[in-house]
């Protein structure tokens, strides 16, 4: 067939349209490989390396996000090399940063078996909390430098540019420029950052503060899908209620209109619903 | 065997590196004239044949590298002399720019011809302000001449701003374009996609000299010196505990033991005058022991036996004094410091092995040393993290050496 | 408008998925990275896969910033610019001379009035240099495709409509309408004006824009209400305005809007209002016109409290959905609309939106096809949605394509008039008006979270204008108009041109913006001149603490 490849994963013959990532292929014949950086919506980052393959020829293994399939490909997704690799990049960001709201990385140590105490001991990421705002809040000392939000304040979302990585090696962390709080940054609190954030580093401050008095309640929380009641884009609103009251708002990652994205009025302008000011 | 100067002037050459005077002496002029009137494919294939291969570490042929760039999609397309060498040990292009700079710069431009492009940047070390003048001023002749401008390509110097991982090629596309120098994940490679996007042929500044040479002789005289493998000279930096430090020019096949020890080479071992280990290749290298050394030859497959590479050509020597693990530690925190932080393995991979490096715990924690190292070796995104380990992996490797820990 | 004039339907005719694959994007008075950041997105994904991205505003902006070219027109004058680029298209003959022979009429008479609006003569007005006209004609023209967007730069001006025929006369003569990356996209600047016009919102249209003056159309709807439907087209907001102003109109039912506050000339709309009889609010807030109600009626919060759908700027029809209980009283449009007409001897049987939208459905072919389970499950659907598996329409008007064209597309000629007020020695400078990016409208909804940026409003005045008249950053000036004055503080900016000053009028509670504006407005679509009124700017006394 023309606009196809046919390759093999695990020994399993699998034939893919062409353009097809590694990482999709493995996905087709359900043998997912772990992912952490790389985001549906999000030019692929390749940069936490979970989820690398071994490729017959390679002399690296690499990284099946954004590696295109080729025909004749021989791919494996669990030879030695792939699971000591796996679980290393598991095993140094449990030893760097706060797993604690993190469940792909949570998921990503447990499937490769990693042990959290292996490299632990020295540096971490450990770091104040910086709220400069009331809409959301940096706890650094989550992030793993995926660079996903980086990508959605930049070229892939928002266009904005407000924030990049700084700083090398081990100090490599993302900023607002020189260190700034938020306010005084180029950032427009679109949210989308948050919105990508797989740690919870980047959180909205609603629920930050809920979270830390321990009244954060997956249970207790319903989502409702809408439509936002500001500009005429139309942008799909996931309203996340507890208690009666908008705690967050997404938006769903196929929509034709977000792909996931929002403004800083559909993220967080909200509260208008459901302030106390009487009629 | 002599040291041989090819690449290197003869030390009988009176002209100044710069001027018209030199182009002639070298015969430069010469190369030039015949390779700018060659077609395309007559360059390429002549490269191809003289078996020239990169000498900025990954030794890959030159000749097929140009014929990639060649025929890769694309109207606009750029050569890149990659000058910004950072090595630990590394001193070869700086003294080959010195002596020399036309030489490099005229491979430049004969590899832009070969492969169609009108535009060409030399991205010089921060550090090398003298040498970034001299190239400026070696430009500026070949402009005279005719062989740079608009009608010839355009050559603009770039400099770095001290960051090691810049001479990645990639990441260095990303500094000139004004981007952080992050390595690019690869696919695409440069000979496709780029600098600027674009299909771009980065060559390293000794490489460049070979093909200076190779046109300014022919492929006879080119292929008198080296091995059945590996064709011509290389320039090696002597650096470390050895009588006569500095970039000598030797034949491929030359043994090692005798680049140390040859009179006009290395003049023998100093300190104790016993030697405890070389260390082949920069920081990113191989340790290898008094026997290793007595036992192979600088060449490709010789070294590569004992999982060794020639890489930027760094020949770091150690006498039976020097506690290796210190240098490792040293080497560690090189990596620590220069990793940009990009990808996990490498940018967290480098800290802990530093500080288990700092905690004395290279030889008590070696099977998470081996792992880790492995980890970094197969998935970091560039040559940076994947070669931090090899120096640390090697001296596991040999537990001979142990006794200077 | 405009659209509804040209093609027989008021709506964007391509989706923002046709904004990644075009060529070439041109916006005309539209800050989208403020106002529509989400189609922002789009837009940006189209110039990162090399459309060009080519920006007509007064003002730099966010959105300008990022595009490949700004022409920062004057206030006003973009009738001339559109008509001298469609000038030198004729002139290069790089117009699409078989889409235009096979769709369009009245490309003679088109030509013809475009011939004196040499770019010599629009450079003149519009302070774009010649050569930089000439060259987006030439690009504009030469691109494959196409879009072309536009926000209420254009249409809040007397000459509303005629601004939007003029792009509608580009997008004709590049072929740049009824095919993919093609098209022309007004960027709708509230959540459901699209979905208000879809219903049938407007004087002389039912659901679907069906024509009530077609005796057809009123047929069908009167069969199915069951009541009589006058033929008489109504009046418009202006009209409206007019009729309380002669006395004509007593009563007035303001649903969800503060006209008070967001129409020109406050202090006229003031006056108009205290005229009523009757005046019933229904809305979320106590707003300044709730203030001034005979009764206020407590409603839900649309997008979070209550059901039914809204319709976006690319013609798609989604569902709305109540996510969190309502507080006190307040109840459901669809509620407090029943018992009314129930109180006036009306029993309509709907308890659910859903009942409504589906009655609405069987007489609008456009909508047919939608149900409430499809919109949920496809993420809303565009119409025409004609039949029950249709996947809705991405691209309007395909019929254009078609070997033989029946129902053709006009050009229109239209001329350039200025801005109602000019300056004049006594107001100086013109004060135009628009939206920033973390707020909304008369901040309603935008002034209750708590955003880092929520300093209040500012005027934007050149330094060289501010130094002229002796005020510093910072300062609080007083600013007049023929209608009205405020105290604002100045900021320095060269984001406008000197002569031009900016606010917009998300803070009416403390910075009365629309005192200022003028209410002169577009005859055919009601809309107010916001963008231009003349000002004067004066320093405050400064009282120096010793």
């Amino acid at each position: 067939m023309e606009n196809t490849v046919t390759l093999t994963i695990d020994g399993e013959s699998v034939t893919v349209a062409q353009g097809t990532t590694l990482r999709a292929a493995c996905e087709e014949v359900q043998h997912p490989v772990p992912t952490l950086c790389w985001h549906e919506n999000l030019t692929a980052a390749n940069a936490c390396r979970a989820c690398v393959v071994e490729v017959k020829g390679s002399r690296t293994l690499v990284a099946s996000c954004s590696r295109i399939a080729e025909a004749g490909m021989e791919v494996q997704t669990a030879s030695e090399r792939v699971l000591n690799s796996r679980k290393v990049v598991a095993e140094l960001l449990l030893s760097t940063s706060d797993a604690s709201i993190a469940p792909d990385l949570q998921s990503l140590a447990a499937i490769s078996s990693a042990d959290a105490e292996r490299f632990s001991g020295g540096n971490t990421w450990a770091q104040p909390v910086r709220e400069d705002n009331n809409l959301y809040v940096r706890d650094l000392a989550k992030c793993i430098l995926c660079y996903r939000c980086v990508e959605a304040c930049g070229d892939d979302a928002q266009n904005t540019f407000a924030i990049a990585v700084a700083g090398r090696g081990f100090n490599a962390h993302i900023d607002a420029g020189f260190g700034r709080d938020l306010p005084e940054s180029d950032c427009v609190y679109c949210g989308n950052c948050v919105a990508v954030c797989p740690t919870g580093a980047l959180i909205g401050k609603r629920e930050f503060d809920l979270r830390a008095r321990g009244e954060w309640d997956e249970d207790k929380i319903t989502t409702t899908p809408t439509v936002c009641s500001f500009c005429g884009v139309g942008c799909e609103l996931d309203l996340h209620v507890m208690d009666n009251q908008i705690i967050k708002v997404t938006s769903p990652l196929d929509h034709p209109v977000t792909h996931g994205m929002l403004c800083v009025k559909g993220r967080f302008g909200y509260e208008f619903a459901q302030s106390e000011e009487p009629v | 065997m002599n040291e041989v100067r090819r690449l290197l002037p003869g030390k009988q050459t009176s002209s100044s590196p710069i001027s018209k005077e030199r182009l002639v002496e070298r015969g430069f002029d010469r190369a030039l004239d015949y390779a700018l009137a060659l077609e395309p494919e007559e360059i390429i294939s002549t490269v191809t044949k003289s078996g020239i291969k990169g000498r900025g570490g990954a030794a890959f042929p030159t000749g097929v590298k140009w014929s990639s760039v060649s025929k890769a999609e694309g109207s606009v397309k750029y050569v890149v002399m990659n000058a910004d060498e950072s090595e630990l040990g590394t001193f070869k292009d700086r003294v080959l720019l010195e002596e020399d700079p036309l030489g490099a710069l005229v491979g430049l431009v004969i590899g832009a011809h070969a492969v169609g492009a009108k535009k060409a940047y030399c991205y010089i070390r921060g550090e090398y302000r003298e040498v970034e003048q001299t190239l400026a001023r070696a430009i500026e002749t070949l402009r005279h001449g005719g062989w740079v401008g608009p009608h010839g390509v355009e050559i603009e110097i770039r400099r770095g701003a001290g960051a090691y991982i810049a001479g990645e090629e990639t990441a260095l596309f990303n500094s000139i374009e004004g981007k952080r120098p992050e390595p690019r994940v690869k696919p695409p490679f440069p000979t496709t996609k780029g600098l600027w996007a674009s299909p771009t042929l980065i060559q390293n500044v000794e490489t460049l000299a070979n093909v200076a040479i190779l046109f300014a002789h022919d492929l006879h005289w080119f292929t008198a010196y080296g091995t059945q493998d590996t064709v011509g000279t290389k320039l090696v930096g002597l650096s470390g505990h050895i009588r006569r430090p500095g970039v000598y020019e030797v034949p491929f096949g030359t043994p090692m033991q005798e680049i140390l020890d040859a009179p006009e080479l290395g003049g023998t071992v100093s300190g104790s005058g016993r030697l405890g280990a070389v260390l082949l290749g920069g920081a990113a290298g191989t340790f290898l022991t008094p026997q290793e050394v007595k036992n192979t030859v600088l060449d490709y497959p010789s070294l590569g036996a004992i999982g060794a590479s020639i890489g930027s050509g760094a020949i770091m020597v150690f006498d039976d004094t020097v506690n290796l693990e210190w240098v490792v530690t040293k080497l560690a925190r090189f990596f620590a410091e220069e990793s940009c932080g990009q990808c996990v393995p490498c940018r967290i991979g480098t800290k802990r092995i530093l500080e288990m490096m700092e905690t004395g715990e290279l030889w008590t924690r070696t099977s998470d040393l081996r792992a880790l190292g492995q980890a970094m070796k197969d998935a970091s995104i560039c040559g940076l993290g994947q070669t931090a380990p090899v120096a640390l992996l090697s001296i596991l490797e040999r537990p001979e050496l142990r006794h200077h820990a | 408008m405009g659209l509804t004039t040209a093609f027989g339907s008021g709506a964007g005719t391509s989706a923002y998925e046709d904004f990644h694959h075009t060529a070439f994007i041109l916006l005309v008075g539209s800050n989208a990275a403020e106002a529509h950041p989400i189609i922002f997105h789009h837009i940006m994904k189209g110039v990162h896969n090399g459309a060009k991205l080519v920006v007509v505003d007064p003002r730099k902006t966010l959105t300008t910033k990022r595009a490949h070219e700004h022409l920062q027109i004057a206030v006003g004058s973009d009738i001339a610019l559109l008509n001298a680029i469609a000038h030198v298209i004729i002139r290069d003959q790089l117009y699409r001379a078989d889409f235009i022979e096979r769709a369009t009429t009245g490309f003679d008479a088109f030509r013809t009035s475009v011939a004196t609006w040499t770019p010599e003569r629009a450079a003149a007005i519009t302070g774009i240099e010649t050569d930089r006209i000439e060259s987006l004609a030439h690009r504009y023209a030469m691109a494959p495709s196409a879009m072309i967007g536009w926000t209420l730069g254009i249409t809040e001006h007397h000459n509303a409509v005629d601004n939007v025929m003029a792009l509608i006369n580009l997008s004709l003569l590049g072929g740049n309408v009824g095919r993919p990356y093609a098209g022309l996209n007004p960027l709708r600047g509230q959540n459901n004006v699209q979905g208000g016009g879809d219903m049938g919102a407007l004087p002389n249209r039912l659901p679907g824009f069906q024509d009530i003056t077609d005796p057809a159309v009123r047929e069908k709807f009167e069969r199915a209400w069951g009541v009589s439907i006058s033929s008489q087209r109504g009046w418009d907001q202006t009209q409206m305005f007019d009729a309380m102003d002669r006395g004509a109109l007593r009563g007035l039912y303001v649903i969800g809007e503060n006209p008070l506050q967001s129409e020109a000339n406050s202090a006229h709309m003031r006056k108009i209002f205290s005229q009523l009889d009757a005046l019933v609010v229904q809305d979320i807030f106590l707003t300044a016109t709730g203030k001034m109600a005979d009764v206020v009626l407590p409603a839900r919060a649309s997008f979070a409290e209550s059901d039914g759908t809204y319709t976006n700027s690319e013609r798609r029809v989604q569902r709305v959905k109540a996510g969190r209980q309502a507080p006190g009283e307040a109840q459901d449009d669809l509620w407090i609309v029943t018992s009314l007409a129930r109180a006036m001897g009306y029993d309509w049987p709907f308890s659910k939106a859903e009942q409504v939208f589906d009655e609405m459905r069987h007489l609008t072919t456009n909508y047919y096809g939608m149900t409430y389970d499809r919109l949920e499950q496809e993420h809303g659907l565009q119409w025409p949605v004609p039949e029950e598996g249709h996947p809705g329409s991405r691209v309007l008007h395909e019929r254009l394509w078609d070997d033989v064209v029946v129902d053709k597309a006009p050009f229109t000629c239209v001329e350039w008039a200025p801005p109602t007020e000019q300056t004049t020695a006594e107001y100086p400078l013109l004060l135009t008006t628009g939206r920033r990016l973390a707020f909304f409208n008369t901040g309603v909804q935008s002034n209750v979270y708590d955003h880092p940026h929520n300093t209040g409003e500012w005027m934007e005045i050149h330094p060289k204008d501010a130094e002229t008249l002796g005020i510093n950053d910072e300062d609080v000036v007083r600013v007049l108009s023929r209608r009205g004055e405020v105290e604002v503080p100045a900021h320095y900016s060269e984001a406008v041109n000197p002569g031009t000053v900016f606010m917009t009028f998300h803070f009416p509670d403390e910075v009365m913006t629309n005192a200022l504006t003028i209410d002169s407005t577009d005859p055919q679509s009601g809309t107010a001149e916001f963008k231009a009124a003349a000002v004067r700017v004066e320093r405050l006394n400064v009282v120096v603490d010793k």
